[in-house]
């Protein structure tokens, strides 16, 4: 039987009630969003707070709406409302290949984006996702707030910016003319975690790339981040032997390890693969927008 | 701690620990045994319930975030001693064997057919997805939901 062992609970009320009792607790407590990923640690005794603070009443934290060219999206946002997301599978609809086949439904009901990206899995497909589209995260202290970049977000496996007496509370998605955006994930059964996944975005201008995001899930010890891959897709045009030599530069520069999910060259293979699919259908979705 | 919670229509205050996990809660502090406790691990779904209506998996849910909310449990579902519709179509369709996982594959299909009355096979799968038959008599709970929403559509017709 696993069970979380003995913690104090205290809902939070607001956002700044949540970071006033997070000073006043100290590093010993946690916040509680979905619950998804941090009560199974708790019964496998991996993470073991004195006190939870549950911020799932915090309705203030949840919503999908767009303002300044951002879509931005509160921290409590459950996985389903993504994947109904009308504005999200306009703008960007690799949030919405990813929801799909992120666990299963009712998993989906109380899991967060907020708790996805704090939960800093390398195998968890919304960090990719947000990588891919260049997103920053809102992160609020007393002290007031911070706006960080994925690759300033996530520091280490299960390791991010966010200090102690800090909330995550929004995650911003810059919105740019002639964008597609799509994920590919092979799994080995429904709803189980990436053996690979990636996260592909073009900005198409004029027919070229203008801005390209390429990230990997459970392809090394933190969400992978392909600059290379980038930086060769930036201004040259849209065809299938770039996206394949992106493809090929994306394997070489991740680093997945061999587990029950597959060994290393079958990783390193997939990582190719996914990239050339999700850049394809990424310039596909680009394109049809732009033309 | 104190939590009052509304299970099946009836709201309940119950002082509680604060780690009690939902399935528990149900089970062991209510009696509800209807609600079964399998995998602990979130992925076999044999503990769905609906929490303000949605389906979720009671063994990652503390009891304590349902405070002030709304629990719907299999022990809802026979009314006056007349099965949901659900039901009869598992009975009517052989959607069970062990039936281990069969309040939580209930639960999760009611939850389907509350929102899209008329599921397609591929959406009664997706919604099952994270329901797992380890009698893999997959192919009979796909019909009793089938069954379930052609019963209720021509009840609802007539």
């Amino acid at each position: 039987m696993q069970t979380p062992g003995p913690i104090e609970y205290e809902r939070a009320t607001s956002v700044q009630n949540a970071i006033q009792l997070l000073e006043k607790y100290g590093p010993e407590t946690r916040l509680l969003a979905g619950g998804h990923s941090l009560l199974p640690m708790m019964k496998l005794r991996l993470a073991n707070p004195e006190r939870l603070i549950d911020i799932n009443e915090l309705d203030e934290l949840s919503y999908i709406r767009e303002a300044e060219s951002e879509v931005r999206i509160g921290a409590m946002t459950r996985h389903r409302e993504l994947l109904e997301s009308e504005l999200l599978a306009t703008h960007f609809p690799v949030f919405i290949d990813a929801e799909q086949v992120i666990a299963d439904p009712p998993v989906r009901n109380r899991g967060t984006i907020g708790g996805s990206l704090a939960q800093a899995d390398a195998a968890e497909d919304l960090s990719a996702v947000c990588s891919a589209l260049k997103a920053n995260v809102v992160i609020v202290g007393s002290e007031g707030e911070r706006v960080v970049s994925m690759d300033d977000f996530h520091i280490g496996p299960y390791m991010t910016a966010i200090q102690d007496g800090e909330i995550l509370t929004e995650i911003r998605l810059p919105v740019r003319p002639g964008g597609g955006s799509a994920h590919e994930k092979v799994e080995r059964r429904a709803g189980d975690w990436a053996i690979v996944a990636v996260s592909a975005a073009l900005w198409l201008e004029g027919g070229r790339i203008a801005d390209a995001g390429v990230a990997l899930s459970a392809a090394g010890p933190t969400t992978v981040h392909a600059t290379r891959s980038e930086e060769l897709l930036r201004g040259k045009e849209p065809a299938e032997e770039l996206f394949a030599e992106a493809g090929g530069l994306a394997s070489e520069d991740c680093s997945p390890i061999a587990d029950g999910r597959g060994p290393v060259d079958y990783k390193r293979h997939l990582a190719d693969v996914l990239t050339r699919r999700a850049l394809s259908r990424a310039a596909e979705r680009a394109s049809r927008l732009e033309g | 701690m104190e939590i009052t919670v509304t299970v099946n229509g009836d709201r309940l205050t119950r002082e509680i620990e604060p780690a009690l996990l939902l399935v528990h809660f149900l089970r062991d502090t209510l009696g509800l045994t209807g609600t079964h406790w399998g995998c602990d691990t979130s992925n076999c779904g044999a503990c769905v319930v609906h929490l303000d209506g949605r389906p979720v998996k009671s063994c990652t849910t503390l009891a304590a975030s349902c405070d002030g909310h709304e629990i719907r449990t299999i022990e809802s579902m026979e009314v006056d001693g007349r099965l949901d519709s659900v039901q009869q179509g598992f009975q009517e369709e052989h959607g069970l064997q062990c039936g281990f996982c069969t309040p939580g594959m209930i639960m999760t299909a009611r939850a389907l057919l509350d929102e899209n009355p008329d599921p397609s096979e591929a959406e009664i799968r997706t919604a099952i997805s994270g329901a797992i038959c380890r009698c893999t008599g997959y192919a009979n709970i796909v019909r009793a939901v089938r069954w379930a929403a052609e019963h209720e559509s021509a009840e609802a017709r007539r």
